[in-house]
């Protein structure tokens, strides 16, 4: 089945997604910068979209230190490297239905970067349909970007902060795996670091894995309707109402932050990137099995 | 664990490069090298029982007994995005085959940490160990022949 068309969707900010064939048509296009950030570190130096730049998210969005993002300079230095303007239109794609995407997405948000769009199905797709891949590895002018402070509170939130909203009876979403949610894993195998002590989900907490929002074949969303009976009929999301999502590390969880906020527009979503290994490591929280 | 020689050497040459992007190029030249499985020993659509639990390339294994007892591996990885699946499937063809099933069975699926070191994340382990079990299965498989 040929896959639907963005507009066709009827997402409400379907702005934030490029299709393969407008990424193919803008790779010269001095005002667009394709991005390329993967899980399997391997694919961008073996080949990648002509022009496209590889961003990192250990090495260049995390703090290399604490468990925390790069701050105002780090986010100014990076634009530098890879010639992006606060006017540059990104377009960021990557492995894994654009779960790295979506995360390098989330963080240029904490930056307000919002002249950013996610390639839809990702490398996958691009691959699928034999469209260009190089290895020359393309080299830009230096940019100068001036950023703001990094703002957290519109995209991002705290264990504090999911504490009150857990209080106040508002809405959480858990996207790991049913196994993780349910407390049978405490992390996923041969990965201990990314563990923790206990193991079940945040109280009230709807389990919905990050990948049911993509179609699997070509890794495109599904359309609004599609989510919306996963999201608010299947598992009763008000989406008048805040929502944060969470995984283990808050990769997974900015795929369906993503989703929730721009093809659904649910008005106030949250990552809650401390997730699993920070909740499931803390001393008297309430958890639910 | 018994690392059969040319395993050994080829662990040995990437541990070697303290530079981590010579060592993304060598296991992507592994990757260039890769070879579907011939159609001698298998043909699409492959048989289930050939395919490698929870590794997301849709990776396949086989192991052909050869007449002086050794093995030969073959692999085939379906995803287009399967990079280091294939690199791994050149390094274990490459490393065991003209193994005996004995040798082959005694490689520890923990070779794939030495291969990838800093390059492997999250599930990526999980599907490239699966690639050394399925082999490991198979060598067990044919020393009860």
């Amino acid at each position: 089945m040929a896959t639907m068309t963005i507009e066709s969707r009827q997402y409400v900010h379907p702005e934030v997604l490029a299709s393969t064939e407008w990424v193919a048509a803008n790779l010269q296009n001095p005002s667009v910068r394709v991005i390329e950030s993967n899980e399997d570190t391997l694919l961008y130096p073996s080949g990648h979209v002509p022009g496209a730049v590889h961003v990192d998210w250990t090495v260049d969005l995390n703090d290399q230190v604490r468990r925390d993002y790069i701050g105002r300079q780090g986010f100014e230095a990076l634009m530098s490297r890879i010639g992006v303007t606060p006017d540059t239109t990104v377009v960021i794609y990557g492995d894994k239905n654009n779960w790295w995407a979506c995360y390098a997405f989330w963080v240029f948000q904490l930056f307000g970067h919002t002249n950013a769009r996610v390639m839809d199905g990702g490398r996958l797709k691009w691959q699928k349909e034999n469209r260009p891949l190089t290895r020359d590895v393309p080299s830009y002018p230096a940019a100068t970007y001036k950023a703001p402070e990094r703002q957290d509170a519109p995209h991002r939130a705290f264990r504090d902060e999911v504490m009150a909203h857990l209080k106040a009876g508002g809405q959480l979403v858990d996207v790991r795996s049913p196994e993780e949610y349910t407390g049978a894993r405490l992390h996923m195998p041969d990965y201990p670091n990314e563990g923790a002590l206990r193991g079940g989900h945040i109280p009230g907490a709807k389990g919905v894995p990050w990948a049911r929002a993509i179609n699997p074949d070509d890794g495109t969303f599904k359309t609004a309707a599609e989510l919306k009976q996963i999201y608010l009929e299947e598992h009763k999301l008000d989406p008048t109402k805040d929502v944060i999502a969470y995984c283990r590390i808050g990769e997974r969880s900015s795929h369906t932050w993503f989703a929730l906020k721009y093809l659904l527009g649910f008005p106030k979503v949250r990552n809650y990137d401390g997730s699993w290994t920070e909740w499931g490591n803390l001393v008297g929280v309430p958890i639910e099995k | 664990m018994q690392i059969p020689k040319p395993l050994a050497e080829i662990l040995e040459t990437l541990e070697s490069l303290p530079d981590p992007a010579d060592r993304v190029q060598m296991l992507i030249s592994f990757a260039d090298q890769f070879r579907d499985v011939p159609p001698e020993v298998a043909t699409r659509p492959f048989p289930v029982e050939h395919q490698v639990p929870q590794c997301e390339s849709e990776a396949y294994a086989w192991a052909v007994l050869q007449a002086d007892g050794t093995l030969t591996l073959h692999f085939a990885v379906e995803s287009p995005v399967g990079i280091s699946a294939k690199a791994l499937a050149t390094i274990l063809d490459q490393g065991l085959s003209g193994q005996t099933p004995e040798i082959i069975a005694q490689v520890s699926p923990d070779v794939v940490y030495r291969i990838f070191r800093q390059n492997i994340s999250m599930g990526k382990g999980i599907g490239l160990m699966g690639m050394v079990q399925a082999v490991q299965a198979l060598a067990k498989r044919a020393m009860t022949r």
